[in-house]
């Protein structure tokens, strides 16, 4: 018996013993397993070019995709707004999917209500679930505000948020001048991103243009303030704090919408805040009125953006800026709207971004690397490899679309570190792991699912996306800002180092390179 | 610590009757008179916990609960091993349930085993508008074709699936005829199916019955000799490893695991099943179907037991032993020596630092009552409990076997209420989920994830409850509850603050 009350083993070490061992030597039996020889022959086989093949041939299946769906976008965008509740209508055990997905992630609460569809919603249509829920919700959580979004089986039946928001209302469940945004966010169409996008777009349009025709619409009075849109980020509490921190330095007056970073990290002192900071209602009402709008990330804000630019507004958007360049455009652009000096101290921090990269880049340069996840944040990573002279070599997004295909070509195109670099939208994990094995990269920067693909083909990965499980609180720490591209550099550093000290560190055999400064 | 061991058992009963009240008083009327049958306090002597159960939880509230996906493909199918699960319909329900349960196995993911492989036919507008049989179909192609060495498939439906109107029965017979009887096996488990995750268990456990064991040819020559010692672990789904905790001691007895359901599991040993001699039964909530199933078929009796903690763990061996000759009798007694010391040795470790400690639960369909023993071995008291989809038999065996006189007892409880329970009871220990887990931290009271083990485990046998007890003390005897005040900041008011 390996275990004892003075060193108790758990999962990590109990199952390593001879008497594990042994039971699961003699539980295969009963398995009917395959024939060692054939698991391996398949296994070296799905390392083949020929496999590769047949698996970027696929047409129907999707085999570790890297993307969710809709409602998860609409849930993140929602909390972001002042003591606002999430209300998704459809069926229930999606909010419970939605609130274990960002509390894995952020390691925080996270708050979300559902209407609760079952069987007969199904048949009669879900007006009733929303009537009583949005009583319920409104009577139970206090909130400010409820921003309604729909599940895949609310969409299929075509439940009409409006109608079942007005009726609701016309039944006393709110009161009548009560905020109930909404947006249709079927899990058919797009991802999480897209979700995002027309939770903001159902937000905006809430309060920008008359509150479902029960208010006039606003008069746009324009004012010097800038919008910032951060888009669906696994960083958003690091990278709002510090975009707010650099807009206060420039002096520029602005508004965050969807502003979660607070929400998302709230303190341990004997209280739970089910509500957190956000942009108050009255600034998101007020944004109609700000000179310009910059989204952080093009591909959360399709139709948001467009919709703000229809109000008169100037709108700039980015892909997830990252690194040097993608900082001073973000920052000159700051300048540019708001007509505001870039101080000095902002200067300094980018110098300190460049003495950091001529210190580091020799580590780097013609380094290969393998990117995955949102289309914003791959084209940004990969932006910023290649100004540190490392080549994107395959940069997959699967809820990227041709447009995004597209930018990402005339980007590598761009530079000499991105010749013969591909970007491949709409793919999975699973082709990502033939290209590993046929096209192989030095490093791999992806999601807490990339484990997986390390494990498989050997490729150290770098954890850069959402969601992150498996390590702890690097949401915290920006990506954006100068700040955020040194935070970004120290984490591929760190990793190369670690992977030539594991290289070079055999006693008496490698060690002659297990070098103490590097 | 606790308030409650200061009180009288029937103050501690009118206590929770006028907390019950006062929570129901944030309900408009209906949605109280519907809540206050979920919510009692236990009374020794009564068969069950006086709530209903089972019943559609109430739009808005901030239910826990999940959906029969969630407990076909998330629980009962998904930890099969050697079969592909495809989460047919858009994405998010396989991306969300992708890999986070912790059904521990042992094989080469990708080519033999695929537990942690997220399959899904991502539906697109398209396939909602037109069907998606011929997408399903070309899946199955696909399947074959990249992960030769599967055993079978199954179709686990999400929403859409029974909305659009798709024939997967079809496709599956079809296709498995193409591929020479193969398995493949279709479940209806969409989303808004059922009330909870339990509907999800029953259809999956029906599609067992319907797509693998009614499809046994009788006459098929066993795969392995029989012996009249053949058991079959139904239901334990080896989180953290808690299956194999289990069956090590099963075998030190003298006993034969031929299948274990489903943690570790492979379809042969599902297809096994019918030959074994006693199924033995953890998770009665969401596999009691099948059991009862191959009684009425096969003839094959079962047993429910319960391996949390040494007091149900010897009591439970004792029982399966019963169902056999003196030599497994014998060995029941030689493995109950055998962990003594280790029992004894932590015990003497932890319970001084837990005795008295207070607990309140809320857990799926069998841990509300299960653990109830394991801590109570450590000398701590849980004082509230309750199950996110339990039906009325697990509250007779909550009530007949578990409970203290006086418990707080609360089904399908929401957020809300929850905070306000723990707010106002001051528990030393929370074991709930993920969702709860944070909530419960910022109030400042230690908490233990109790399915996922808080990615510890196994907390099954006696290796089990040695890590059961470690992590239970690391938890409320961590030293960081006791800086969760700024030290400038006066205490004053309820320790545990819930939101506003």
């Amino acid at each position: 018996m390996a275990q004892s009350a003075e060193h108790v083993l758990d999962h990590l070490e109990l199952f390593r013993g001879p008497e594990y061992q042994q039971m699961l030597a003699k539980k295969k039996v009963f398995e009917n397993p395959r024939d060692h020889a054939e698991v391996e022959r398949i296994k070296e086989w799905t390392k083949t070019a020929e496999y590769r093949e047949k698996n970027f041939a696929r047409e129907a299946l999707a085999v570790n995709p890297a993307k969710a769906c809709q409602p998860l976008g609409a849930v993140f965008a929602s909390v972001g707004f002042e003591g606002t509740l999430p209300f998704v209508h459809g069926s229930q055990g999606c909010v419970a999917y939605y609130r274990s997905h960002l509390s894995r992630h952020f390691k925080e609460p996270s708050s979300c209500v559902s209407s609760s569809m079952t069987e007969d919603a199904a048949v009669f249509g879900g007006l009733n679930n929303m009537i009583d829920g949005l009583a319920n919700s409104y009577n139970m959580y206090k909130p400010k505000m409820i921003a309604v979004s729909t599940t895949c089986m609310a969409e299929v039946i075509g439940d009409d948020l409006n109608a079942f928001i007005k009726t609701s209302k016309e039944k006393g469940s709110v009161p009548a001048d009560f905020d109930v945004p909404f947006a249709h966010t079927p899990a058919f169409v797009g991802s999480h991103v897209t979700g995002y996008d027309n939770a903001l777009k159902g937000i905006l349009e809430h309060f920008w243009d008359g509150k479902a025709g029960t208010a006039p619409k606003l008069e746009r009075k324009q004012n010097g303030a800038i919008n910032i849109i951060g888009g669906f980020d696994g960083y958003t509490v690091g990278n709002l704090r510090e975009i707010k921190r650099i807009l206060a330095l420039m002096g520029i007056q602005h508004t965050i919408l969807a502003d979660n970073s607070e929400v998302f990290d709230t303190p341990t002192d004997g209280e739970f805040r089910m509500y957190d900071g956000g942009t108050t209602l009255e600034d998101a009402a007020n944004a109609v009125h700000s000179k310009a709008t910059i989204s952080m990330q093009q591909w959360c804000t399709e139709k948001t953006l467009p919709f703000v630019a229809e109000h008169g507004q100037d709108v700039v958007s980015f892909n997830y800026p990252v690194g040097l360049s993608a900082t001073d455009d973000f920052i000159v652009a700051l300048s540019g709207i708001s007509g505001k000096e870039i101080p000095e101290q902002l200067a300094r921090e980018r110098g300190r971004l460049v003495d950091a990269i001529a210190d580091s880049s020799a580590h780097i340069h013609g380094k290969k690397f393998a990117i995955y996840g949102d289309p914003d944040l791959c084209y940004g990573l990969a932006a910023f490899l290649l100004e540190l002279g490392a080549e994107p070599t395959h940069v997959l997004s699967t809820n990227g679309n041709k447009a995004w295909h597209e930018k990402m070509q005339v980007l590598l195109a761009s530079s000499p570190f991105g010749q013969g670099c591909q970007a491949y939208p709409g793919r999975d994990l699973w082709h990502m792991r033939s290209l590993l094995f046929t096209e192989p990269v030095d490093f791999l920067i992806g999601n807490t699912y990339g484990k997986y693909l390390e494990r498989d083909t050997g490729t150290p990965l770098i954890r850069i996306g959402f969601p992150i499980f498996d390590r702890h609180h690097h949401h915290r720490s920006p990506l954006w800002g100068y700040q955020g591209g040194l935070n970004v550099l120290v984490k591929i550093l760190d990793k190369i180092f670690d992977e030539i000290d594991k290289k070079t560190n055999v006693l008496g055999k490698t060690d002659y390179s297990f070098d103490i400064i590097r | 610590m606790s308030l409650a061991t200061t009180q009288s058992i029937a103050e501690i009963r009118a206590r929770n009757k006028e907390l019950i009240e006062e929570v129901l008083k944030v309900y408009p009327e209906k949605t109280a008179k519907r809540r206050a049958k979920h919510l009692n306090v236990h009374q020794a002597g009564k068969s069950d916990c006086g709530v209903k159960s089972n019943i559609k939880s109430i739009p808005g509230v901030m239910t826990i609960r999940g959906c029969a996906y969630a407990g076909s493909k998330g629980v009962v199918w998904g930890p099969i091993k050697d079969m592909v699960h495809i989460s047919h319909g858009p994405v998010g329900c396989g991306q969300y349930s992708w890999g986070s349960r912790r059904n521990y196995y042992v094989g080469t993911t990708g080519i033999d085993s695929f537990v942690t492989l997220q399959f899904t036919s991502d539906f697109q507008e398209k396939d909602i508008v037109f069907g998606g049989d011929k997408k399903l179909i070309k899946i199955l192609d696909e399947i074959q074709e990249l992960f030769p060495l599967n055993n079978g498939i199954t179709i686990q439906s999400e929403c859409p699936i029974g909305l659009i109107g798709d024939d997967i029965e079809a496709v599956s017979r079809a296709k498995s005829k193409e591929y020479g009887g193969k398995t493949i096996v279709p479940v209806r488990c969409e989303g808004f199916r059922g009330v909870s995750q339990s509907l999800g268990h029953h259809i999956a456990n029906d599609a067992v019955r319907d797509w693998i064991f009614d499809q046994l040819e009788s006459d098929a020559e066993p795969k392995f000799e029989p012996t009249p010692y053949d058991v079959a672990i139904i239901g334990d789904y080896n989180i953290g490893g808690d299956a194999w905790s289990s069956r090590i001691l099963l075998e030190e007895m003298g006993l034969r695991v031929i299948a274990q359901w489903s943690g570790d599991g492979s379809l042969a040993e599902l297809e096994a099943t019918p030959k074994a001699k006693l199924n033995i039964l953890h998770c009665y909530r969401s596999m009691n179907y099948i059991s009862r199933h191959m009684e009425e078929k096969f003839g094959i009796p079962w047993c429910e037991y319960n391996f949390f903690g040494p007091s149900k763990i010897a009591e439970s061996l004792r029982k399966i032993a019963g169902y056999f000759d003196d030599k497994i009798k014998e060995g029941a007694e030689r493995v109950i020596e055998k962990y003594q010391p280790l029992v004894n040795a932590v015990i003497a470790k932890y319970r001084p630092r837990l005795q008295g400690k207070t607990v309140m639960l809320y857990v799926g369909g069998l841990r509300p009552r299960h653990v109830i023993g394991a801590y109570e071995d450590l000398g701590m008291e849980v004082i509230g409990t309750g199950y996110e989809f339990g039906h009325n038999d697990d509250y007779q065996r909550t009530a007949q076997h578990y409970v203290k006189d006086s418990t707080l007892i609360y089904d399908d409880v929401n957020g809300y209420e929850f905070e306000r329970f723990v707010e106002k009871l001051q528990p030393d220990l929370v074991g709930s989920g993920i969702k709860e887990k944070y909530v419960f931290q910022k109030m400042g009271v230690p908490f233990r994830q109790m399915h996922s083990w808080d990615y510890s485990g196994p907390y099954h046998g006696y290796d089990g409850f040695a890590i059961f007890a470690r992590d239970m003390d690391m938890a409320v005897n961590s030293p960081v509850w006791k800086k969760t005040k700024a030290p400038w900041k006066e205490a004053s008011g309820p320790k545990l603050l819930a939101a506003e």
